[in-house]
């Protein structure tokens, strides 16, 4: 018997996870796809909000301003790298110097610190590649960027260290209110049947399915996609900061920021979508964001997307973050619909929600051994020669560099397998080490990578899959040379 | 620390090449540093044959004609580390590098050539919408699944580029039993070899579709389908109306490679914006003084006689300099890509210390036919042809020669005196262009 279940290991899942692992708490994630962070929490600007933009008084203002600070702390805890480079919206001509003033009013509203406007001359100083139409900016030095699946993991890996258990490949597909009335449930997957006393709902842009199998209240996320474009790290020092435009009738506009890895993110556009799971991008979208994200910085060089992605907001109809207990259905608390900030708020939403359990009856004792330190993660290019050195001499699978563009080492890639929840199959490993994310996109590590997976879980390499499921990536062994008369079918497995 | 008079980076057939041209030309102390587990590139998966006609005369398989030079290396008991990446190479010839067995080097060179090959364009790089499923992958890839490890990537194939390394594998794959369903060729011609179309499309009724791309990829864990279209060859873009949805559990990618310069750039060298590789003289020496380089990692070739030969005049030119260093010979020509032209290797001559006979390597941009081909040496005085050739086709898909007799050039250099910017310019002048003066 679960305390609590939590659905959905995206970001706000597994912030929630690690907030309730400081308890003494049994807790569960439950999560559809093999990993955590597979859904919206790996696809969106990785950005940490200042906090101007959501409407005062919202909760999404709320929530935005209490989790920008909170990063500061969280991320040293569980070494994940993370920037404060500032954040501006820049006006592209006369007329939207009103806008960002009034922008610069609702984050005084919203008790944003550190906001400032600045004239030309400083925007020039402060970016030089921006556009020579921008006239103007409003300035937030609290804003920062993060990897927002690097944030997920780490919250992952932290709450399983501290107890929380994880279930993956687990689509909840019915829940069974037990007693009206009384906090008690059971869940259902295709192979798990967990009984439990709460629920939160976290699963992302599907939440309002999970209110309808547990009978809850009704609602309707409307999937609304987003387009990216990543460009190679030749790009990444174009902007210095993340670079908002003023928001129009047509749209939010694009932004254009440094990702933490070096790189150049420029993106999103807004569509809503039918399909919760069309996470495909189109001609037109990224057409769309290329001539959006020039606007405001001309000299970017688009032949040098490197991949583009895409990610769903799951907008919920009031345009704010359906964080509360379920009117009619006892013991299920919702954090749904949490579109942008969400990131930001992530760590603010976990505290609210376990206040809002806390309320609901569920008895919140404080563990004494709870480690809130997530030991760091070696990363090899980040060293000096003598620290590679050293490293290379106490354990030579550091000597081998598997992926070439973002210089990962085996070491790495072992380590990230054998981690808690460690890495599970090709896209687990390239959000853990960044091999396979650079310029030739896995064309050289991911044979290599395969190899070492295989290796490291015991399996043959036709059972190594891109990311669980049928993601297979090898039909099968070739044919035996004597089928085919060609020498060079070994089939020996080892690579 | 460790110190070598050269060290070659990259142990495919141009630094295979250049490692053994460098001893013969005196240098004994050489270093080979190769990351892969053994040596010979690229050739080591191309296990068809093809290879050494021009060099050999012979029609060898990648591995056999690698084996050769290997052979060469290990008789003059050239140094190889093996497993080794270089991580850096510094303008002042500091060369790190990494391995399991030594940890950390960092060796000292009097010279250096880069023979990094070069590496495969991706999706991303070409723009193909949709989802990201399992089963997208590059055809380079492929090959080394198939060839070096011993698997299958998929049973149903679609191939987007009709570059040799697609061709090549869509026979592959087909003798392996997978059903290749179609090549699409964005262009209106391919940019693999004609002998690579016959025999490995045609020959097995593998449908090749110009003017075609694919306009998204299709399934969410594993490749489905694609859409492909048909494009309008005056904008590339694709024919609304024309799209069509093919299955497939695999899409192999052949949309052409790019030379492999992270190191170089890293050491300030020089690149040519159109071949991405450096900017080199006729000995193949880059724009850091004691760094040459020679093969893939200068500019994608199509036979690999041509790497040998590039890989053997940056040894032998390494040789010279470590021997007698001294910078270049201060007059210069530059070359020129004219109409008609994409590029021209090498990119700067040294008249006085090039060799009797200089080979410039260039592309085309479309398909010629019967055209002439035009060399000519710009001066301070004006134009002289150097030489005309008339050529029955010429195809971007295969690389063009023109060679250079030194005694000529200099008969058209005449008097001039070192100050004036000299130009010498390969075109294909459109019929009845006056290109005389
Ligand atoms: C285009 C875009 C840009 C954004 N930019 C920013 C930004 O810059 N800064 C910022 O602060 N915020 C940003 N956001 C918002 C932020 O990304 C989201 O708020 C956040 O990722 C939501 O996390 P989540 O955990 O709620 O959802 P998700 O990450 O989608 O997690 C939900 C999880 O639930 C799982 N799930 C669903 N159904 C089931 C089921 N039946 N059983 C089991 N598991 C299930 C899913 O597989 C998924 O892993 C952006 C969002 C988008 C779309
Ligand atoms: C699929 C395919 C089919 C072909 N078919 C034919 C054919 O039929 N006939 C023909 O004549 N030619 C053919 N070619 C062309 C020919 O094989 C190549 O042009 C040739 O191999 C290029 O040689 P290279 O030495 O420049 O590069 P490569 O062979 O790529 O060698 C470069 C070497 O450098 C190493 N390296 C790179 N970076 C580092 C580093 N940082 N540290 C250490 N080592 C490094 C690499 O591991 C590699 O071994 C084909 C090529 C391909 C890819």
């Amino acid at each position: 018997m679960y305390d609590v279940v939590v659905i959905g290991g995206g970001v706000i899942g597994c912030s929630i996870a690690r907030e309730l692992s400081r308890y003494a708490l049994r807790v569960c994630v439950v999560e559809k796809e093999a990993d955590v962070g597979c859904g919206t929490s790996k696809a969106n600007s990785a950005i940490i909000h200042a906090g101007y933009d959501a409407a005062p008084g919202s909760l999404k203002a709320k929530l935005n301003v209490e989790g920008n600070p909170l990063f500061t702390e969280l991320c040293q805890d569980l070494a994940v790298p993370f920037k404060r480079t500032g954040s501006i919206v820049v006006a592209l001509d006369e007329k939207e110097v009103a806008d960002l003033e009034a922008l610069y009013e609702r984050g005084r509203k919203n008790r944003v610190p550190g906001l400032r406007l600045l004239d030309q001359t400083a925007l020039r100083a402060l970016e030089p590649h921006i556009s020579d139409q921008a006239v103007a900016a409003l300035y937030a030095e609290t804003a920062g960027i993060i990897c927002p699946f690097t944030l997920t993991i780490a919250l992952a890996e932290n709450a399983y260290a501290n107890g929380v258990e994880f279930f993956f490949n687990a689509e909840v597909k019915k829940v069974y209110a037990l007693r009206p009335g009384a906090p008690r449930f059971l869940v259902k997957t295709d192979h798990l049947c967990l009984e439990t006393r709460y629920i939160v709902n976290a699963a992302g842009v599907h939440a309002d399915n999970i209110s309808r199998l547990a009978g809850g209240d009704s609602f309707y996320l409307t999937p609304r996609r987003g387009e990216y474009c990543l460009l190679d790290k030749d790009q990444g020092s174009l902007a210095r900061t993340v670079i908002f435009q003023v928001p129009t009738k047509m749209g939010k506009g694009v932004l254009v920021a440094p990702t933490i890895e070096g790189n150049l993110l420029i993106g999103p556009n807004a569509h809503n979508i039918e399909d919760k799971e069309d996470t495909g991008t189109t001609a037109a979208g990224l057409a769309e964001i290329i001539a959006g994200a020039k606007r405001a910085l001309p000299s970017f060089d688009a032949q040098k997307t490197i991949t583009s992605f895409a990610g769903l907001r799951a907008v919920p109809p009031q345009r704010d973050f359906l964080i509360y207990a379920d009117s009619k259905v006892k013991g299920l608390i919702h954090a749904a619909g949490i579109e942008s900030p969400g990131l930001t708020a992530a760590p603010a939403v976990a505290k609210l929600v376990r206040e809002i359990l806390a309320a609901d009856g569920l008895k919140c004792k404080p563990k004494r051994n709870f480690n809130p330190q997530r030991p760091p993660v070696i990363r090899f290019s980040d060293l000096s020669f003598e620290e590679q050195s050293k490293l290379v001499r106490r354990d030579p699978s550091y000597g081998r560099i598997i992926c070439r563009c973002e210089t990962v080492t085996e070491g790495e890639i072992i380590a990230a397998i054998r981690r808690p929840l460690g890495a599970r199959d090709l896209d687990g490993v390239k959000r853990r080490t960044r091999a396979g994310m650079g310029r030739c996109q896995g064309g050289f590590c991911s044979p290599r990578v395969m190899e070492i997976l295989a290796r490291e879980l015991k399996l043959p390499l036709t059972q190594v899959t891109k990311q669980g499921g049928s993601s297979y990536l090898l039909a099968g062994p070739t044919k035996a040379p004597e089928e085919t008369g060609k020498k060079g079918a070994t089939n020996n497995g080892s690579l | 620390m460790e110190a070598y008079d050269l060290v070659v980076i990259g142990a495919g057939p141009a630094g295979l090449a250049a490692a053994v041209a460098a001893y013969e030309a005196g240098v004994k102390k050489i270093l080979l540093i190769e990351r892969d587990r053994e040596p010979g590139g690229i050739l080591e998966q191309c296990i068809h044959n093809g290879f050494g006609l021009f060099y050999f005369g012979e029609d060898l398989t990648g591995p056999e004609y690698a084996a050769r030079f290997i052979q060469r290396v290990q008789e003059r008991g050239i140094a190889i580390k093996l497993n080794t990446m270089v991580l850096e190479v510094t303008p002042d010839k500091w060369i790190i590098a990494v391995n399991k067995a030594d940890g950390l080097l960092k060796i000292k060179a009097k010279a250096v050539v880069l023979a990094m090959g070069c590496r495969e364009r991706t999706r991303g790089a070409i723009f193909i919408p949709g989802t990201r499923p399992a089963g997208v992958i590059t055809a380079g890839t492929a090959q080394r699944f198939v060839n070096m490890e011993g698997y299958l990537p998929g049973k149903e194939v679609v191939i987007l580029g009709s570059g040799d390394i697609g061709l090549i594998m869509a026979r592959r794959l087909t003798l392996e039993g997978a059903k290749v369903k179609m090549v699409l060729e964005l262009l209106p011609y391919s940019s693999g070899l004609t002998r690579n179309i016959v025999q490995c499309l045609q020959d097995f009724g593998i449908p090749l579709l110009f003017n075609h791309t694919v306009v998204a990829i299709h399934g969410r864990q594993r490749i489905t389908g694609v859409t492909i279209a048909e494009v309008d060859p005056a904008t590339k873009k694709p024919k609304p109306g024309t799209e069509r949805l093919v299955s497939c559990d695999t899409l192999l990618l052949s949309v052409g490679l790019i030379p492999e310069n992270e190191l170089s750039r890293q050491a300030g060298i020089a690149l040519d914006p159109v071949t991405k590789g450096p900017v080199v003289d006729d000995g193949m020496a880059t724009s850091v003084e004691g760094i040459f380089a020679g093969g893939n990692v200068v500019h994608v070739h199509d036979l690999v006689d041509n790497v040998t030969r590039e890989g053997e005049i940056a040894g032998r030119s390494a040789a010279r300099y470590i021997l007698n260093p001294k910078p270049a010979p201060s007059l210069k020509i530059n070359t020129k890509a004219g109409a008609g032209v994409t590029y021209v290797v090498p990119q700067l001559i040294h008249p006085q210390q090039m060799a009797e006979e200089l080979v410039l390597s260039f592309r085309v941009n479309q398909v010629f036919k019967d055209q002439k081909l035009v060399v000519a040496l710009a001066t301070g005085q004006g134009h002289k042809i150097l030489g005309t050739k008339k050529r029955m086709i010429m195809v971007p898909g295969e690389m063009q020669e023109f060679k250079v007799k030194k005694e000529d050039l200099w008969a058209a250099l005449g008097q001039e005196d070192s100050s004036s910017p000299l130009e010498l310019t390969v075109s294909v002048p459109e019929e009845g262009e006056d290109h005389d003066v």
